[in-house]
């Protein structure tokens, strides 16, 4: 049904793996050879960052500048590591495409492990995708039976190992430096930043953490050309295609490859085939549980990061869950504060302490037992959370709260009049 | 620290995975980076990791149990108490929230009489609940082995646990 190019998932095959052998047949390990056997490792990391690509896991960074920090001319060793840590509520795509084509990752790290010259990769991957961590590690055994890993790659005299590691659970292992303490077997509470992982990263070495889906791009980046990645895209900033994972009150929760800037419009009645049960929609998180909500008035919204932004929102993953009519919104946002308050590290106090408060906030208000006086309080829990967390799982944690009072104010006054929660019918 | 081999670990480790891991401790440049796995593969073998699993984790990665520890409890899918032969594992964030994952929760609890945290009588079962399993797209949906059922019903979770118990049986 999708007329996008399809980059990421153009091996895709309902219930399927594809491996080494279809993977090479569809064009798999071209960029690598275009790269190693043609190119200069400053070339391609040139070629990143004219190609616009901004990063998948939720941030948004431009890749290419993230790499430009990074010293890859720097003797000793150096690691590239992948987040699969993808545990954000809503979020699901990365797990989609590792169970559809490992491959994709694999010719991705290689070629970005080229560019930045580092000599060790880690596949760090959560608990839930043991089924995504066989297809790693077999497609790593196919890629180096076939001299796409190991020592001198496709006689280039460039040496990369990879390795799959993996993980016990918990959110905050995506916060990247949390990552590196947890793949060094420390408790994997974030840590202080500078310094950058470019500077000292895993193990006190040089490391650039990227997610799986902007590893993925790079190989399509190197075939097509930056100029034609950026065109991929439907806004004139953006670029490329992006995954987005479809879930909530949709008639079709799937995952698709669809253009960055498509409209909010499209995605919820095109490819989510409009709202379950024949409900009007109501609202929805544009790209994981930290997005702040877009609303009907959002719906010709491109779906992009500079779009987004303007609307007080964010692009984040482009899992996108949707809300119908009956949803309570404060419910909602208490669900989504539960989960962060559950996952956060303990760490620092906003997050620790802050969180919980919210929480408490949002049952109160929630319950019927509210008043103005903690309306003005979750007001003032937004305004000393945001900004002021070690890391950034709290601040991602008020995103959602932010959306419910620019939006949704109105509903929790609502709860406060009623003494009820206005959708417990 | 107690050596290895004044320790009882057939219950934590088959000898033949113990052996290498011990063997990999010593090739690598930071044997710490394996505790996740040693870890993992002691509740595999043993349900659940004991105070002995920590120790003979440490003993393995030279580091003391203490380290060992701190890294145990922090992750929620490694499991410091005894459970249940099958541990659900139901995820409660909001895509499956907003597709009734509180009344599969409340099915669940009913059908096994437990609350969440419990082990069935017969050990079978325990109950948890989880963050996003990135099952979004067939909420609700539950992890049980690191395998996926969703989208739930009543009707459905009937059949797991009959399946389940069937299995226990065999």
């Amino acid at each position: 049904m999708s007329q996008t190019t399809q980059l990421l998932f153009k091996n895709r095959k309902p219930g399927e793996t594809i491996f080494l052998k279809e993977f090479s047949a569809n064009g798999g390990y071209q960029g690598l050879k275009t790269a190693v056997g043609t190119m200069t490792p400053e070339e391609v990391r040139e070629l990143v960052k004219a190609s616009a690509l901004r990063g998948r896991g939720g941030a948004g960074f431009p890749t290419g500048v993230k790499w430009g920090f990074f010293p890859a001319d720097k003797p000793g060793t150096k690691y590239l590591v992948c987040n699969c840590d993808e545990m954000e509520p809503g979020t699901y795509k990365d797990g989609v495409l590792l169970q559809a084509d490992p491959h994709q990752l694999i010719e991705g790290m290689i070629l970005s492990a080229f560019a930045l010259q580092t000599q060790v990769g880690y596949i760090f991957i959560r608990y839930a995708y043991e089924k995504q961590a066989e297809n790693l590690r077999r497609a790593i055994t196919e890629a180096t039976e076939a001299g796409y890993l190991g020592k001198n790659i496709l006689g280039s005299g460039f040496d990369f190992e990879l390795h799959v590691h993996g993980s016990a659970g918990r959110y905050i292992l995506g916060e990247e430096t949390a990552l590196l303490n947890g793949l060094e077997g420390i408790r994997p509470n974030p840590r202080l930043k500078p310094p950058f992982p470019a500077v000292r990263g895993l193990f006190g070495q040089p490391t650039t953490v990227n997610n799986v889906e902007t590893l993925a791009n790079i190989p399509h980046i190197v075939t097509g050309g930056a100029q034609w990645f950026k065109d991929l895209a439907l806004t004139p900033d953006g670029s490329g295609t992006k995954l987005f994972g479809l879930s909530g009150h949709l008639n079709c929760t799937e995952c698709f490859e669809l253009p960055v800037g498509i409209t909010l419009h499209e995605v919820i009645n095109k490819y989510g085939q409009g709202m379950w049960k024949n409900k009007q929609f109501k609202a929805c998180l544009p790209g994981g549980a930290s997005t702040p909500y877009l609303t009907r008035e959002h719906m010709g919204v491109p779906l992009d990061f500079a779009s987004l932004e303007q609307v007080g929102s964010r692009f984040g993953t482009a899992g996108v869950t949707a809300f119908d009519e009956d949803t309570c919104m404060v419910a909602v946002t208490l669900n989504l504060i539960a989960f962060f308050a559950r996952e956060s590290c303990g760490w620092c106090t906003p997050c620790r302490d802050g969180l919980t408060m919210v929480r408490w906030l949002l049952e109160t208000l929630e319950s019927g037992k509210g008043t103005r006086e903690h309306l003005e309080m979750l007001k003032d829990q937004l305004a000393n959370i945001s900004g002021k967390s070690f890391c950034a799982l709290a601040e991602g944690a008020m995103g959602p709260v932010a959306g419910l009072l620019n939006h949704f104010e109105q509903e929790i006054v609502d709860h406060i009049d009623r003494g009820h929660c206005p959708f417990n019918k | 620290m107690t050596s290895i081999e004044s320790q009882t670990t057939s219950h934590l480790l088959d000898q033949q995975t113990l052996a290498e891991f011990i063997q990999h401790a010593g090739e690598i440049e930071h044997p710490r980076e394996m505790i996740i796995d040693v870890l993992r593969a002691i509740q595999s073998h043993h349900g659940w990791v004991p105070d002995e699993g920590v120790e003979l984790t440490a003993s393995i990665l030279g580091l003391t149990p203490i380290e060992v520890e701190e890294i145990a409890t922090f992750y929620d899918k490694i499991f410091r108490r005894p459970v249940g032969r099958f541990v659900i594992h139901l995820c409660d964030s909001v895509c499956c929230w907003v597709r009734g994952a509180d009344e599969i929760a409340a099915y669940l609890k009913k059908v096994l009489d437990i609350e969440f945290g419990q082990t069935t009588a017969d050990g079978l079962f325990t109950l948890l609940p989880s963050c996003c399993l990135g099952c979004c797209g067939i909420a609700p949906a539950v992890m049980i082995r690191q395998e996926f059922f969703g989208p739930l019903t009543p009707e459905k979770v009937d059949e797991l646990i009959t399946s389940l118990r069937k299995e226990a049986l065999a």
